[in-house]
């Protein structure tokens, strides 16, 4: 079993993942919105929306610099194993705390208003199920994990290198034979996103509108047809056209 | 100078007669599917009223349009392109399905399908976003011709400045009927405030669309537009507004509003402008100057040099007829009765409004067939519509603009009273617009007898031009499939 969630099962999500995205983006760009409901209801998604996405960012980061960065390359910086623990747990809970916050929002939302429920499709609502429950075992790894289990599990020396593993098609599965169960299902969780990923709203993740900034005018003009030659000089000379 | 060629829109407020057949017919062919029922791209308001959205002229609450910033620069009134950024996970300035109505449908089943009983069966509505039984408290057109104007007329922003004056009481109430749909705009907000770049303004004909495949469901179009006319789909999330019918205009036919208007009250036709002017136009210190300011942009379609330009630009032969031929160029320039809606919201909107004179008519004694000019020209001051309400709807506040409008609308019925009726030929020369008799004529034929072939005045598009249509689909603003 080791192997099939270690070894295989991520590769199989990273590749609906890419293949699902090519196959959309080539496919379905009618389809491809972040099928917002703030038409609909504004009060709840105002605080659901704005935590969710702050936390998430911020988890984000978290994640690359936890995930990425060995041990060893931290050391070397001066920054000892204790402090950057317990940095990571302050920031770590802090973000987890504000994007639980905002999924828990968004999710009781998402079911309880009524407008919103049966607006949704199968997708969305699944979505929001797997966010919640990544980000709420992700919060008690982080937070709770180190309040009540006070073990002394280092995701540093197993789940870190396994994922360097993952990404550089060389994992492996070892390194997670002593992870802790939320730990597991955590990372199954979020890979499951990723394979659903494509076929979701999550795309709108890549439509995220940067270029705006860097557009030379407020105002576009598209032509129907390519632009028009101008007539010939002697058309040109005649002044009515009555 | 950059010519460029703005199919535009004349609308006759003063022979509107609110039937809504524009609405329902624009509904039937564009926005009757799931996910639109509560779309108007053309609606029809009573005036005064909040209208639909529900205060929609209100933009300090809505944030629509431009304003100056201090170094004299356009910018959108809901912020800068960053500002935008940062709110893209809420924006707070949409206005949402209740602000329009939540829409429903009647369950005529109970009617069709009733066994025998008692008491007559009832269609009772219900909402189709939930399905449940909905208590109607507003709809698309609520106030229709003032109903409730009483409680919710107050609240028009239009009304600002004059509470005094107006009061909306039975024996004093006053109202008109305001057609409504997207202006086509010179500088439009919305295509400025789509972080996607999925509006876009037509280089050929001015058309605002929107690209289907492009957006991306940001919404900041929707509060962006002043006048509140591009609307969120909830079945595709995606925006939609008024084609202008591009694919009728494209065969020479006028949109289905303005075809099927039983007042024929509304004029298409192409207008020229300079392109390299927009921004300065829409960028005056004091908003009363946006009236004549836009007013320049368009230019003489009669002009040697215009006409040398424009075809250096790339426009064909027969869209230069047309611009001659323009009932819009006519009435909003050469005759100087239609007026922009809203100036004041730096969009440089395409749909002009004749003001509504009749009113004012009962004012004067009924008695009197030979009123001097100056008793009609006084009668104004005393309209029943206030003047300044349609200033502040039309001229941001210049009420002298309006009242000019008003007197040349005067002086045509007076020249044609005397004509019609005594049989004189009234020599009309020393009136201070410089409208002779033949001018005066031109205009009774455009706004009384309104012939269809000179309200819509369409050149057919080039499609031999085009280029791979193919690739266009789903760009002109409905799905693709
Ligand atoms: S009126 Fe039309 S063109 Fe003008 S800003 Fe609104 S949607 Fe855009
Ligand atoms: S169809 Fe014409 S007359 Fe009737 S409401 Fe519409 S614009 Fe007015």
């Amino acid at each position: 079993m080791g192997i099939f969630w270690w070894a295989i099962f991520p590769y199989l999500m990273i590749t609906v993942f890419v293949l699902g995205h090519i196959y959309r983006y080539q496919k379905d760009q009618w389809g491809w919105t972040a099928r917002s409901s703030e038409f609909l209801e504004k009060k709840y998604l105002k605080w659901g929306s704005v935590l969710f996405h702050t936390g998430i960012l911020l988890v984000f980061g978290g994640h690359v610099v936890g995930m990425l960065i060995p041990e060893a390359v931290t050391e070397r910086l001066g920054i000892s194993d204790k402090i950057f623990h317990t940095a990571a747990i302050i920031t770590g809970s802090t973000a987890g705390f504000i994007t639980l916050a905002g999924i828990v929002l968004l999710l009781v939302r998402r079911v309880s208003v009524k407008r919103v429920r049966k607006t949704s499709s199968f997708a969305d609502m699944l979505i929001a199920v797997l966010l919640f429950l990544v980000v709420s075992m992700g919060l008690f790894n982080t937070f709770g994990f180190n309040l009540f289990v006070k073990s002394s599990f280092d995701y540093r020396a197993t789940i870190a290198p396994w994922i360097r593993g993952v990404l550089v098609f060389a994992p492996d599965p070892g390194l997670m034979n002593n992870v802790p169960l939320f730990f597991r299902l955590h990372i199954i969780f979020a890979f499951a996103i990723f394979g659903v990923w494509p076929f979701t709203r999550l795309v709108h993740v890549w439509s995220v509108p940067l270029e705006y900034l860097g557009r030379r005018s407020y105002i576009l003009y598209r032509s129907v047809g390519p632009v028009a030659k101008p007539v010939k000089e002697w058309e040109r000379a005649s002044g009515d056209v009555g | 100078m950059k010519i460029k060629a703005q199919m535009a829109m004349v609308i006759n407020l003063d022979k509107c007669l609110g039937c809504h057949t524009c609405s329902i017919t624009c509904k039937n062919t564009w926005t009757n599917r799931s996910g639109l029922e509560y779309a108007w791209f053309n609606n029809v308001e009573t005036k005064p009223g909040v209208g639909y959205p529900r205060e929609w002229e209100r933009q300090e609450k809505y944030k629509g349009g431009w304003v100056l910033k201090s170094k004299g620069k356009l910018e959108l009134r809901a912020g800068n392109r960053l500002s935008k950024l940062l709110n893209i996970f809420y924006n707070p300035d949409l206005a949402d399905i209740d602000d329009y109505y939540e829409p429903w449908t009647y369950d005529y089943k109970a009617l069709t399908q009733s066994p025998e009983k008692k008491h007559q069966p009832v269609a009772r509505p219900h909402s189709l976003l939930t399905g449940d039984p909905l208590e109607l408290k507003w709809g698309p057109n609520w106030e229709d011709d003032l109903a409730g104007a009483p409680e919710t007329g107050k609240k028009d922003s239009n009304l600002r400045s004059l509470e005094e004056k107006v009061r909306l009481t039975f024996e004093e109430v006053f109202m008109f009927h305001l057609p409504r749909l997207c202006e086509h705009c010179l500088n439009p907000a919305c295509v400025a405030s789509c972080p996607s770049g999925a509006i876009y303004k037509r280089d050929e004909d001015g058309i605002v669309l929107v690209d289907q495949d492009a957006c991306r469901g940001w919404r900041f179009c929707m509060s962006g537009c002043p006048y509140k006319k591009v609307y969120f789909n909830w079945q595709t999330r995606k925006a939609e507004k008024c084609t202008l019918c591009f694919p009728r205009l494209e065969a020479g036919l006028p949109t289905v509003c303005s075809e099927t208007c039983s007042g024929r009250v509304r004029y298409v036709g192409v207008l020229l402008y300079d392109a390299d002017r927009v921004q300065v136009a829409a960028s005056p210190v004091s908003e009363r100057e946006l009236y004549k300011n836009q007013l320049q942009l368009f230019l003489d379609p009669y002009d040697p040099e215009v006409l040398a330009q424009a075809r250096r630009d790339g426009l064909d032969e027969d869209w230069l007829a047309a611009a001659q031929r323009s009932p819009v160029y006519k009435l909003a320039v050469e005759f100087g009765l239609a007026l922009p809606l809203h100036p004041e919201y730096r969009t440089l909107p395409m749909v002009w409004y004749i003001p509504p004179l009749s009113p004012m008519m009962q004012v004067v004694n009924s008695g009197q067939t030979e009123a001097e000019s100056g008793e009609f020209f006084a009668a104004i001051e005393r309209m029943r519509t206030p003047i300044e309400y349609l200033a502040n709807l039309l001229t941001a506040g210049d009420t002298e603009t309006v009242a000019d409008v008003f007197k040349k609308m005067v002086l045509l019925r007076q020249y044609m009273r005397s004509k019609n009726l005594l049989g004189q030929d009234v020599p009309v020369e020393d009136n201070p617009w410089g409208l002779n008799g033949a001018a005066l004529q031109e205009m009774y034929a455009l706004l009384a007898l309104a012939k269809y072939r000179d309200r819509f005045v369409i050149p057919n598009a080039h499609k031999e031009k085009a280029g791979d249509l193919y690739e266009r689909q789903g760009m002109t603003g409905y799905d693709p499939a």
